[in-house]
């Protein structure tokens, strides 16, 4: 079978962050929103309005005090129609904010319950001391024990397998339908709980205490349980606070002052404008904002383990990416056939694919391709080559080829190939060297092909194999450098092969013969700067590095080691991720910036509705700050509370979508981003509120 | 020449002079601060007070010097009125001593930069309080300011350590390589130009159409000179800088002006040296002057159009001005006052048009940052540009970071606490003034306001009091009677709070920043040195000051203005 990772769509196109149109069919796409999502979360949102949980969002907790102080001022009066109109708008500001929270959750509830439904009590098989086997349920397991699984069995636990190798259908947590394998020792000897063996039997070690396996931390994760605020946050939520108590006193204060002005107002008046200037856009949004930006992660099949990996992703400035399945192919293919002085290309490609045919491996393979696209070459089958002898590759000999018609084709390394020549007696051209030489200096290997037919043993050329960088990923590192991050690639090619590559690839720098601890003290180097590092890896020496990079991303065909070391795992093991996970920490601080920006902005609309509508009777100059010319003061006033609340729920695609994302510099981004939210914030609601005010004066008596 | 014409030539010049000096006076006081050398004079200093110049403080260590010494000086300050009426008469000049609500005010007042003045200076105080007393906190306080600022400054310079520097050190050397030397230089310009220097007593000079009137000497021009260097404002005289001893001619005007710009711009060069990237000072000097400049256009713009048969005949609204500097002049030194915590005026703030007196009150809401006072300004300029820096840091993908340090959960808290400062002082006081049903003291005087807008302007008058207090000022919206018990006291604690509580975040501010690893610039970096940055900073201050206070503005001078 095919040992190369499969190139998903998602990571192959490296501009959409978004996720539209690049996920695979099927999916729930990162950020896509559908409106009955908003009616299926209503209940939520009004177990929402529990106090005990709105005085974590202070924001809003002070909205649901407002509409709490209106509701009692209207049931004093209830014949007011203003006062029940404002606190009804204002209820459903804080309703719309739970809305929102809810909608977001949601999304992870119905991943949480697919996850749930693997997770079915498990009866284990686990060996006892002397040999034999006694049946326990999974939840017993304690770590160390030994359980076996044979096929149709669902694994009971985390663990390593320690004896065997069997086919697994991870598709419970990858969402991936081909079967995986995995076997004791090596990097593919983790599996997770709740998977089942589809073939063979293996012996499990149990790594991990019952509810706390993979697949429960990942229930917890969707779900939202385990989520805690993250630093940038945190600090977000400081400045709002400070905002709202801004606020609180320019709202509190400003009763004294109407009473000296004779313009007392009521305090439903005093309500409707508190909540119109305290940021409650992006206070009502902020939580939704984190959990979507969690779940576009997990619809990219990547679990972070907390919401700090998510942010540091964004401040991320060094890349270190695997060279291998990340920047190229993962294999050499053969890429030129070069022909020595008095021979044809297409004789060379003739030999090289004659040599090639039972070669099953990758390199051997793309000989046969490389004859057939670039030289035409239809391929034979070895049925058709009628006593052929085909001479394996083996470690002695170093080389492979087949003796058919009297013709002897050999094809291997260097000196091989070249003592195969000699000892027949044959000749070696004067350039057969330089060529090989020229192909390890640019970083590729060199096969030399010879020949001994009728004209005597002979070297026809040489093999240009090498490895083949992915398409587009020169570009998808230029964009990175526009963003600031430097890529290094890690090889444990020599020095030249890496140069190589790197140059052809585009990445900043490079760890030639890269060893774990190469790799550890590179990421120290780095984090000395100040710089913030993230990584891929897979293999338990690999787990070191990945504890110590800021952004440690695990493969999930890797061992528990590195799953347990790294702060996300990835469960479509696709180390090119890295650079999509980066992307979505950076559109979460951004959507976050993005609204508190516009939640500002707008404030500045609602004071030129509400002051004018407050104080022009007691001071009619103030008239002229009317400049929307709202109908009457009680409609300005409405229509600044109802847009208020209606804000939040035409945001909520965005905060769940995050906002628009394209690699680009800082200046250009802020810039962008200035212009749309910035200035966009501060215009659309003199638009909003004046629309609505136009269809509020329609109505009978408000006019 | 036309009015118009001239003002904007008066700005012309002064901005000149200020471009021309920038470099040289900023590079000159990074290196007094950065510098390992002690002057013998500052050697004896240290002696004298038991302090070592040399030994590093961190933050606590450092607010507990500012504390320590500000309190002294206004203990010291508060007794020396107290006892005034036993000194003998060359040193009282015959005035008896000042009630302890008004020693209090005036003691708060001018240990905390702001020289609010609810006395007049000819007729309370002699030449004890008025020279080693008010003269001497001119130096120490504005001195205070500069060590805070650039404590600040060392926060972003220095990193993995928690040390400021000495507050004693930089309290001498910005008082004895800085502040003296300027004043030396500008007391010699202002007697040359007619200002007063004696310790003359008082004379009684016979008036024209009969009558007489009493005249003060005193050091005027030493006074005046450190009232603007220092961004004090306290003038000598209750007329302050309308008084022709203290500012004899247009000449003297705008030199004052100048004085009053000259320190707070050029410590943004300061700045920049000592954090190693003179752009970053630059980009701080484009805000402050943005808004200096935006705010002194409005203002001439204002008083220059402002309508009716009388004032055009005048060529502006001339009422309260001084027919010697006229209105463009008046215009660039209220604007210029009120921007930096001086308060200093040659003109009457009061009688400025509803919108002109709106200019003045928006300038100190401002919070005193642009330019703003000695040190202040510079501090608290920065800390707006950290909360600019954290919105538009998001908005760029990446943690917040400024200078090289990140913006976090800590610093947030400190930046947030220092904003929420001035608001909660001027309108919580203001709004208790308000509410008390019978104002203690009189808050209007009824002769300097017309009945139909006795109301908005009563108001202004009072929030116009708050806001020179809390935010440092010092001017004053004639018409109110301040030197009573209510607004000695609340005023006194407006001061002293809203000076020194921010002084505790900025310096806890400083410490956190100075104890991080600085964070490598690259690509995906804000760029808080280009004019996106600067312009972003101008609107987020605009914004958040215009959004805290426009429910006030609008029922004081907007009310007045837009009638």
């Amino acid at each position: 079978m095919s040992t190369t990772t499969p190139v998903r769509p998602t990571s192959e196109d490296p501009k959409d962050v978004d996720g539209h149109g690049a996920q695979e069919p099927g999916r729930v796409a990162g950020g896509l929103f559908d409106p009955a999502q908003l009616l299926k979360s209503l209940p939520d949102a009004f177990k929402k309005l529990d106090p005990r949980v709105m005085v974590k969002s202070p924001v809003m907790f002070v909205v649901e005090v407002g509409s709490v102080v209106t509701t009692g001022l209207a049931l004093k009066n209830p014949g007011d129609w203003f006062g029940w109109t404002i606190t009804i708008w204002l209820w459903l500001t804080v309703l719309f904010a739970n809305l929102a929270e809810a909608v977001a959750e949601g999304r992870g509830k119905a991943q949480a319950d697919t996850l749930r439904k693997a997770k079915t009590d498990t009866v284990a098989r686990r060996l006892t001391g002397d040999g034999g086997e006694e049946s326990v349920a999974g939840t017993e397991l304690r770590v160390g024990d030994l359980v076996v699984c044979e096929a149709g069995d669902v694994i009971p636990g985390d663990g390593d397998v320690v004896e065997g190798v069997a086919s697994v259908d991870e598709s419970a947590i990858t969402g991936e339908s081909a079967p995986v394998i995995r076997e004791s020792g090596g990097d593919r000897s983790a599996v997770t709980g709740g998977t089942k063996v589809l073939s063979d039997r293996v012996v499990i070690k149990i790594t991990t205490k019952p509810g706390e396996t993979f697949i429960d931390r990942m229930i917890n994760l969707v779900e939202g349980a385990a989520r805690q605020k993250t630093p940038n946050e945190i600090a977000l939520n400081i400045l709002l606070a400070s905002l709202t108590i801004v606020f609180l006193l320019a709202v509190v204060t400003l009763q004294p002052f109407a009473i000296y002005a004779g313009a007392e107002q009521t305090m439903i008046v005093l309500a409707a404008l508190l909540v119109c200037l305290i940021p409650t856009t992006i206070g009502a949004l902020l939580s939704a904002i984190g959990i979507a930006g969690m779940d576009r992660l997990v619809q990219r099949n990547v679990l972070a383990m907390s919401g700090r990996a998510v942010e540091a992703a964004g401040d991320v400035s060094t890349l270190l990416l695997d060279k291998t399945g990340t920047i190229t192919y993962g294999n050499r293919q053969a890429a030129e056939f070069v022909p020595v002085k008095g021979t044809m290309a297409a004789e060379v490609a003739d030999a090289a694919q004659l040599s090639s045919l039972a070669d099953e491996t990758p390199e051997g393979r793309s000989i046969v391709v490389l004859a057939k696209e670039k030289y035409g070459l239809r391929e034979r089958h070895e049925g058709e080559l009628v006593g052929a002898e085909w001479i394996p590759f083996t470690a002695q000999t170093r080389m492979s080829g087949v003796d058919v018609d009297g013709r002897k084709v050999r094809k291997g390394a260097t000196g091989s190939v070249v003592a195969w020549v000699k000892e027949r007696g044959g000749t070696v051209a004067d350039d057969a060297t330089r060529l090989t030489d020229d192909i390890s200096q640019a970083g590729g290997t060199p096969l030399l092909v010879a020949v001994e037919d009728d004209k005597g043993p002979r070297v026809l050329g040489v093999i240009h194999l090498k490895d083949v960088v992915k398409e587009g990923m020169r570009e998808r590192f230029d964009e990175l450098r526009a963003m600031g991050i430097k890529t290094v690639m890690i090889t444990g090619d020599n020095p030249l092969t890496a140069r190589a590559i790197a140059e052809e690839a585009g990445v900043d720098d490079f760890l030639a013969e890269a060893t774990p601890e190469d790799k550890m003290a590179l990421i120290k180097r780095e984090q000395a700067g100040g710089k913030l590092v993230a990584m891929t890896g897979d293999g338990t020496n690999d787990a070191p590095a990945l504890a110590q990079a800021d952004v440690g991303v695990a493969m999930n065909t890797g061992t528990s080691a590195a799953k347990e070391a790294g702060n996300m795992v990835d469960l479509d093991s696709n180390p090119t991720k890295l650079i999509e996970i980066v992307e979505i920490g950076k559109q979460l601080l951004i959507t976050r910036g993005a609204l508190t920006t516009f939640s500002i902005a707008n404030d500045v609309a609602k004071y030129f509705a509400i002051i004018p509508a407050m104080f022009a009777v007691a001071y009619p100059g103030l008239d002229k700050l009317n400049i929307m010319g709202l109908a009457s003061p009680k409609s300005a006033i409405l229509s600044a509370v109802i847009f208020n609340a209606l804000i939040i729920v035409a945001l909520v695609p965005l905060a769940l979508k995050g906002v628009r994302y394209r690699p680009m510099s800082a200046d250009a981004m802020l810039r962008r981003n200035l212009l749309i939210y910035g200035l966009g914030g501060l215009i659309s609601p003199f638009i909003g509120i004046k629309i609505i005010d136009l269809l509020i004066s329609l109505i009978p008596g408000i006019g | 020449m036309s009015p118009v014409l001239s003002g904007i030539l008066q700005l012309v010049a002064l901005i000149g002079a200020l471009a021309l000096v920038y470099i040289p006076l900023g590079d000159y006081m990074a290196r007094v601060y950065s510098s390992e050398k002690h002057l013998r004079a500052e050697k004896w200093i240290y002696r004298l007070i038991g302090a070592d110049p040399g030994a590093e403080m961190r933050w606590p260590a450092y607010l507990r010097g500012v504390l320590a010494f500000s309190a002294v000086s206004l203990l010291f300050l508060y007794l020396l009125q107290r006892v005034q009426g036993v000194l003998p008469e060359s040193l009282s000049l015959g005035f008896t001593a000042i009630s302890p609500d008004q020693a209090f005010n005036t003691a708060a007042s001018f240990v905390a930069n702001t020289n609010w003045q609810s006395y007049s200076g000819e007729q309370a105080m002699g030449h004890a309080v008025q020279t080693l007393g008010l003269a001497v906190q001119n130096f120490v306080s504005a001195a205070v300011g500069m060590a805070v600022a650039v404590a600040l400054v060392r926060g972003f310079a220095r990193s993995r350590t928690g040390e400021l520097g000495n507050f004693w050190a930089d309290l001498v050397r910005g008082t004895i390589r800085i502040l003296i030397p300027l004043s030396v230089v500008g007391a010699l310009v202002l007697v040359a130009c007619g200002a007063i220097q004696n310790f003359a007593g008082i004379h009684g000079i016979g008036q024209l159409a009969g009558g007489s009137q009493q005249v003060n000497g005193g050091a005027v021009a030493s006074q005046e000179v450190i009232k603007e260097l220092g961004t004090n404002g306290g003038g000598y005289f209750n007329a302050n800088s309308a008084h022709p001893f203290e500012n004899p001619n247009a000449f003297t005007n705008l030199f004052e002006a100048f004085l009053i710009l000259v320190i707070p711009f050029a410590l943004t060069r300061t700045f920049g040296k000592l954090v190693g990237n003179v752009k970053q000072g630059y980009a701080i000097l484009a805000t402050m002057g943005v808004i200096w400049l935006g705010f002194t256009a409005l203002m001439m713009w204002t008083e220059y159009a402002h309508h009716g048969a009388a004032l055009q005949a005048a060529g502006g609204a001339m009422e309260g001005k001084e027919q010697r500097f006229g209105v463009g002049a008046s215009a660039i030194f209220a604007t210029t006052t009120t921007l930096t915590s001086t308060g200093a005026v040659d003109s009457f703030h009061s009688s400025f048009t509803g919108l002109g007196g709106g200019i003045t009150l928006l300038g100190m809401m401002l919070g005193e940052i642009a330019p703003g006072g000695v040190g202040s300004g510079l501090y608290g300029m920065l800390v707006m540009a950290i909360i600019a820096v954290f919105i538009a840091g998001l908005m760029v993908g990446r943690t917040p970071e400024y200078l090289g340090k990140k913006i976090g959960t800590r610093e947030i808290k400190l930046a947030a606490c220092y904003i929420l400062i001035t608001p909660t002082l001027v309108l919580g006081f203001t709004a208790l003034s308000m509410a008390l049903s019978t104002p203690p003291g009189s808050i209007l005087n009824g002769a300097s306001n017309s009945v139909n807008n006795s109301g908005a302007h009563g108001f202004s008058e009072v929030l116009y009091a708050f806001t020179s207090g809390a935010n440092n000022n010092g001017s004053a919206f004639a018409g109110l009677n301040a030197n009573t018990q209510w607004y000695n006291t609340t005023i006194g604690l407006a001061m002293l709070l809203g000076r020194f509580l921010p002084m505790v975040f900025v310096l806890a501010l400083a410490g956190s920043l100075a104890e991080q690893k600085p964070v490598p610039e690259t690509a995906g970096t804000l760029r808080t040195e280009k004019p996106l940055f600067a312009g972003l900073l101008v609107g987020a201050i605009l914004i958040i000051t215009g959004l805290t206070y426009f429910p006030a503005l609008a029922l004081g001078p907007m009310a007045e203005g837009l009638s």
